[in-house]
């Protein structure tokens, strides 16, 4: 468990798991295990960032935590909380068998009554589990400071509790969107991967990855329509996940070549363009001069 | 097969100084590109270069990056870094930062603000304004405060073009810091007001009543989180404008100082996000990173396109639902105004309010007859002359109520 997997070898177990890396990303997850940092990836919506997340836990068998960031996100939610019903009853109950006011407070705040949450969680796992803090950047600047002290620690205060220190230290993968800037501390504690539109060619392996029989051909076509479409001024650019619907729509409604069909190409579109602006912009007359370009 | 034993012992040794010092050259070189590269980074690089992966550039390279980049602008810079120090190609590209702008550039900031009418010593942009203003009130005491304050008044009413006296034109960089200030304290005390939440926490509630033996004595209140106005600066720095532009580069910097969120970018025939170099203590220092930034300033305008590329790169991140953005502009724009029309309708539909600022309409009969500004009035919330402070001193109960 503890052997450090290099670069090829990450790269050769990822696709194995239905990811399509490209080398820097294969070296980035090698690196996180070999100076034990944090990964943060950025990168447009729909890139499949939180794919690599699953990815790096299905490549080492696992468990993957997951926690969401959003805003007002606080440590009650993300780290660990009392279990405030069960408690009061315990006290009532003990209270009612003529106890009386000697309830003992180690009896109610005690693992019995603790509600863990994702990341404490991932710090008291056996195995070392993959933590995904998916968009970190809608969380708030305050808990972005608190994570980067458990980021840097492991280790987590309760102060009823005393001090839990991890188990066994996660793989910490970070993804950001970009709508807020991250501290400066944060992005140097973490690894930093860029993850950016596959080419034709890697993008064609994913589909082929993703959708079960589909042809070779087929999946190049979509792949270099996709890489069309995205070069059109498009206020929301289609990620991999919009082209694998897409794709999936297509090979749902029997089309083997795009050219034959023109008509349910342009009418599938609106899988991958998500704004009106764009879907007009996209007409009839456009969809099929990319598609002769493309088939 | 683990790739970080210390495979070849004797090579490193051998290797070792050389490469190690290469290594920190390396690492002050991103310093310089503004990478964040702290002690522990080189430390951990340092254990990079004890492994395999050093034998060849075509691993350490992907391995560096992931250690070195810290964001977007980063990734897209390190490519060419890495190869001009390690692979020695392209090695002029390596003087980019370091001395590159002056010399380029048909106009830069620095000279921008010394070109200014009679402005021979500017103070620097962090230093304390208001002292040459003091000095010369102080020998007659309290009637000298007073004659200050009129001055100020008087000042209010003044063009910016005819402030020819340098220390004038201190007095009215110090009214734009104040004007900031006066901004964001209003906008403060607003905030305070709306503390008191009316709707019980109830979770809180019974947490910090387990003490009492769960009986609610003391209520935990629920209030909506208060969200400061950002305020986001389009300055237009063309030669057109370089008559005011100096000023508001001052405002921009009160802006910034005192604003809790404030953003400003520059923008001529291209756009320039100048914030983090508008932060800079040291007005020097400001002014360096500034010029080098703004390369080509005093040029012509695009104002259509310098907004597409706000639009497209930095308004997600720039802007959210309580975003004023003010530009400051006279609309004389060499693009093509239908671009100019198509961006400005993007960017209303994503902030809240636009200000758009037009020292030219100061001028006794000035219609907004530019092309560009016919295009984008249709979307500016408010339209005001700005040639005076008076008329920055009428935005903040505009800007309060946001």
């Amino acid at each position: 468990m503890t052997m450090i997997m290099t670069r090829d070898e990450i790269a050769k177990r990822l696709s194995e798991v239905g990811y399509v890396p490209d080398r820097e990303l294969a070296m980035a997850l090698s690196l996180m295990d070999m100076l034990g940092r944090p990964l943060l990836l950025e990168g447009e919506a729909g890139v499949g960032k939180t794919e690599v997340a699953k990815a790096l836990a299905a490549i080492h068998g696992s468990r993957l935590i997951r926690l969401q960031c959003y805003e007002g996100l606080d440590q009650s939610t993300a780290l660990y909380e009392w279990n405030y019903q069960r408690q009061l009853l315990a006290i009532r109950a003990k209270e009612s068998l003529g106890g009386g006011a000697g309830v003992e407070e180690d009896a109610v705040f005690s693992e019995k009554y603790l509600l863990e949450r994702p990341l404490l969680s991932a710090i008291r796992q056996k195995q070392a589990p993959v933590l995904l803090i998916d968009e970190v950047d809608r969380a708030d600047e305050e808990f972005e400071a608190f994570l980067l002290e458990l980021l840097s620690d492991f280790q987590v205060t309760i102060p009823e509790l005393g001090t839990i220190r991890a188990v066994s230290i996660p793989r910490v993968v970070l993804t950001s969107n970009g709508t807020r800037e991250l501290s400066d501390a944060l992005r140097r504690r973490c690894l930093y991967h860029y993850v950016d539109f596959p080419d034709v060619d890697r993008e064609a392996r994913i589909i082929l990855a993703r959708v079960p029989g589909i042809s070779t051909e087929l999946a190049l076509q979509i792949a270099r329509m996709v890489e069309k479409i995205r070069k059109e001024e498009l206020r929301k650019v289609p990620g991999v996940a919009e082209t694998l619907d897409w794709t999936a729509s297509l090979v749902g409604l029997g089309v083997k070549n795009l050219r034959d069909d023109p008509e349910t190409v342009h009418d599938t579109l609106m899988c991958l363009l998500k704004t009106a602006e764009d879907r007009a912009r996209v007409t009839k007359e456009v969809s099929t001069r990319l598609l002769g370009k493309v088939a | 097969m683990t790739c970080c034993g210390a495979g070849h012992p004797e090579d490193l040794k051998e290797a070792g100084g050389a490469m190690l010092a290469r290594l920190i050259a390396f690492a002050n070189i991103l310093r310089s590109n503004a990478f964040a590269v702290g002690l522990k980074e080189t430390q951990d690089a340092v254990r990079l270069l004890a492994t395999d992966l050093a034998a060849r550039p075509s691993s350490l390279r992907p391995a560096l990056k992931a250690l070195f980049c810290a964001r977007a602008s980063d990734w897209r810079k390190f490519d060419e870094i890495f190869d001009a120090h390690w692979l020695g190609q392209g090695m002029k590209q390596l003087a980019r930062v370091s001395a590159s702008g002056a010399t380029t550039s048909p106009k830069t900031i620095r000279e921008l603000s010394q070109n200014a009418p009679g402005q021979h010593s500017e103070p620097g942009l962090g230093e304390p304004v208001p002292s040459d203003g003091a000095s010369s009130a102080l020998p007659s005491g309290d009637i000298g405060r007073m004659e200050g304050a009129s001055r100020v008044e008087n000042l209010q009413h003044t063009d910016f073009r005819k402030i020819a006296d340098p220390e004038e034109l201190a007095k009215a960089h110090a009214l734009a810091e104040r004007l900031a200030k006066a901004m964001r304290a209003r906008l403060t005390r607003r905030e305070r007001a709306r503390r008191k939440g009316r709707k019980i926490d109830l979770r809180r509630t019974i947490r910090r009543n387990i003490a009492h033996g769960g009986v609610p004595i003391e209520l935990v209140h629920r209030a909506p989180k208060p969200k400061p106005l950002r305020l986001v600066v389009l300055l237009d720095a063309s030669g057109s404008m370089s008559l005011y532009t100096s000023v508001f580069v001052r405002f921009i910097h009160g802006v910034l100082d005192h604003f809790h969120e404030a953003e400003a970018f520059l923008f001529h025939t291209h756009l320039a996000h100048v914030t983090p170099a508008m932060r800079e203590r040291s007005g020097a220092r400001a002014l360096e990173r500034l010029s080098l930034l703004a390369a080509g300033a005093g040029g012509g305008t695009r104002i259509g396109e310098s907004l597409a590329t706000f639009n497209r790169w930095h308004a997600k991140r720039v802007i959210h639902s309580r975003t004023c953005v003010m530009i400051i502009s006279d609309g004389y724009d060499t693009g093509d105004s239908g671009v100019l029309g198509q961006e400005m309708r993007a960017l209303a539909r994503r902030c809240r309010r636009i200000v758009w600022l037009n020292p030219m309409l100061g001028w006794e009969g000035y219609e907004p007859s530019a092309r560009g500004m016919k295009a984008a009035l249709d979307y500016v919330d408010l339209f005001a002359p700005a040639h005076t402070l008076d008329s920055l001193a009428k935005l903040e109960p505009y800007l309060a109520r946001l």
